[in-house]
């Protein structure tokens, strides 16, 4: 880890010279112009209306991804589904990256005990199956959205605990740090100035990668029961209720877990194309 | 003062004992206890009487504290814990809940090394190629499919197409019927796999690029060893410390994963057992579980460290 400048509009620049980050760019930002029209109201049929006439039919003009075994429109579900899996994803690693990243700066620049009780409080949990602890956590808790983004948050914070100490230890140790300190400034614009923007860069992939690991923590929690209650969509419960449908109606199945692929894959896409385009080091190749 | 492994086996504890705390404390958040768990709605019918004669008898009326040492000491001596509802000791469930997991651990990590490592050494050739492409793709479907999706797939197309359900029979071991333990395992085995491919793969491609470029490996080849012989001996050996870093992150996944998995395939693991525990809000069962489940990742961390060492002579202490 070397000292890195990073220019923001340099770093836009090289990330639309990547195919794949372009590619990641379109795809998330297709599930979330999909998850806003769900926010507004703006789907073909409200999700958990019932129409009996039309119980699993197959994909049609009139329902799209077709009808599940209660005769809803798995289109509009899907998009229901979509925008919690993105709210929670969203509000999960907002909270793991306010958390972690304060806890991590602070640890790595005050140093000492701090940093001891930081770092291994964030092992305990860093050693530990992610699920596992969800899983404790949102059966305590309750299955509100808010607790299933609680539960990913906390589980997450550790990550970014990590992430965001190691340049800071670097960083703290350099003579531009040194002479700033000496030339009299105050810790928190040493902190501001000099420290957070060595540690944007990891940050930001971090988030982008945390995000399509949320989506599938919850996903996979809601398809356990424990996340979003129905009749409400969630994709994961979506998944779940179509086990005994998808032998003779594949579109309940189907739908649901490609919206799931598509908005991880792009995220991940998203997070590689970040990473090379904030990274000086692998801009040349 | 120079104990070999003696600061690694206090971390260890402290780690342990750090997840312990953590997973009794979340567990006490519960709304409702563990008698509403065991009585249900008929609850309702005891007298406040009754109630406060049940708590004493399971033990819930005491302090935090009081508790938190009951559970310990009833976990250190061998028997776990109790489940409330049943008075089954969590080591009696553990022990045939135990190997079930192990078993489909081991599957799934040695398929994902297996084909992580392949489809790795695959991609890293020739950088850019389709092949490399491929790769790639594959490494990202199997990263963003999760594990359920996969799973209803399998399990949908093989009792569809095929007549095939190996979960409607009661689960055997392989030492009762290896053949149909084989049936049983070899889906889950494959969906966890691919779950392990996906990073494995892609930590080898990286680390095979990296590596590929440094002087040694000239050297190799200008002193006339056989390619093959370089990609082997030189680059991929010198390669192993990240893939198996990476493997031994992975183990972790792979025990949540083992809930899903385990859960689908109606295997009788201990991801299974934790959630009916936790459906049955049975907080010994829960927090004991867990707590095995962390002792496994916490030894497979200090395996993989004896591995390093073992792969790499430099690192030594």
């Amino acid at each position: 880890m070397k000292n890195k400048e990073i220019k923001t509009k340099g770093a836009l620049h090289y990330y639309l010279q990547s195919t794949s980050g372009i590619v990641g760019a379109v795809l998330v930002l297709i599930m979330v112009i999909v998850a806003i029209c769900s926010i507004f109201g703006i789907t073909p049929y409200d999700p958990v209306e019932q129409h009996i006439d039309n119980i699993l039919q197959g994909p049609s003009a009139h329902f799209w991804f077709g009808t599940d075994d209660f005769g809803r429109d798995v289109f509009s579900r899907t998009l229901e589904g979509m925008r919690r899996s993105l709210t929670v994803s969203i509000t999960a690693v907002s909270l793991a990256t306010i958390l972690g990243v304060t806890f991590g700066i602070l640890a790595g620049y005050v140093g000492k005990w701090f940093d001891q009780l930081v770092t291994r409080v964030s092992d305990v949990f860093f050693a530990f199956p992610a699920i596992l602890l969800a899983l404790a956590i949102v059966a305590s808790l309750g299955n509100a959205w808010y607790d299933t983004a609680l539960a990913i948050g906390v589980v997450y914070t550790p990550i970014f605990i990590r992430v965001a100490r190691g340049p800071v230890l670097t960083v703290k140790e350099m003579d531009y740090i040194k002479i700033s300190r000496v030339l009299g400034f105050s810790s928190f614009r040493i902190l501001r100035k000099h420290i957070f923007p060595n540690v944007f860069a990891p940050i930001v992939v971090q988030i982008a990668l945390s995000l399509s690991w949320a989506i599938l923590t919850e996903s996979g929690l809601s398809f356990l029961g424990l996340g979003t209650q129905p009749p409400t969509p969630s994709l994961g419960l979506m998944v779940s209720d179509a086990q005994p449908l998808a032998a003779f109606a594949w579109w309940t199945l189907v739908f649901p877990s490609l919206f799931i692929t598509i908005v991880v894959v792009g995220l991940n896409l998203v997070g590689d194309g970040l990473r090379d385009a904030l990274d000086p080091a692998r801009r040349s190749s | 003062m120079k104990i070999p492994g003696l600061s690694r086996t206090l971390s260890v504890l402290a780690t342990l004992f750090g997840i312990s705390i953590f997973v009794f404390l979340v567990l006490r958040v519960i709304p409702g206890d563990s008698i509403t768990g065991a009585f249900g709605i008929e609850t309702g019918a005891l007298t406040p009487g009754q109630i406060a004669e049940l708590r004493v008898y399971y033990g819930i009326d005491q302090s935090l504290l009081l508790q938190y040492i009951s559970w310990i000491h009833s976990f250190l001596t061998g028997k776990l814990g109790f489940a409330y509802s049943t008075g089954v000791s969590v080591a009696t469930l553990t022990k045939s809940s135990l190997p079930v997991t192990i078993e489909l651990a081991i599957i799934g990590t040695v398929l994902g090394v297996v084909l992580g490592i392949a489809i790795g050494m695959f991609s890293a050739k020739k950088p850019g190629s389709t092949r490399d492409f491929a790769g790639q793709l594959f490494g990202l479907l199997a990263l963003a499919i999760p594990g359920f999706v996969l799973s209803t797939g399998i399990v949908t197309v093989m009792a569809n197409k095929f007549h095939y359900f190996p979960n409607g029979y009661e689960y055997m071991t392989p030492w009762e019927n290896p053949w149909m333990n084989f049936q049983q395992m070899m889906f889950p085995g494959l969906v966890l796999g691919i779950a392990v491919a996906a990073p494995v793969m892609r930590t080898t491609r990286s680390a095979l690029l990296e590596t590929v470029d440094k002087d040694f490996v000239r050297t190799a080849h200008g002193k006339g060893v056989p390619n093959n012989k370089v990609q082997y001996r030189h680059v991929l050996r010198n390669s192993l410390i990240p893939i198996v870093t990476m493997t031994g992150i992975q183990f972790g996944y792979l025990l949540g994963g083992a809930v899903i998995v385990e859960k689908i395939f109606a295997l009788p693991g201990m991801g299974r057992q934790i959630l009916d525990a936790i459906m049955k809000r049975e907080y010994a069962t829960v927090q004991s579980s867990i707590m095995v489940f962390a002792i496994m990742f916490v030894l497979i961390n200090v395996a993989t460290d004896v591995i390093y060492r073992k792969i790499d002579p430099r690192i030594k202490k």
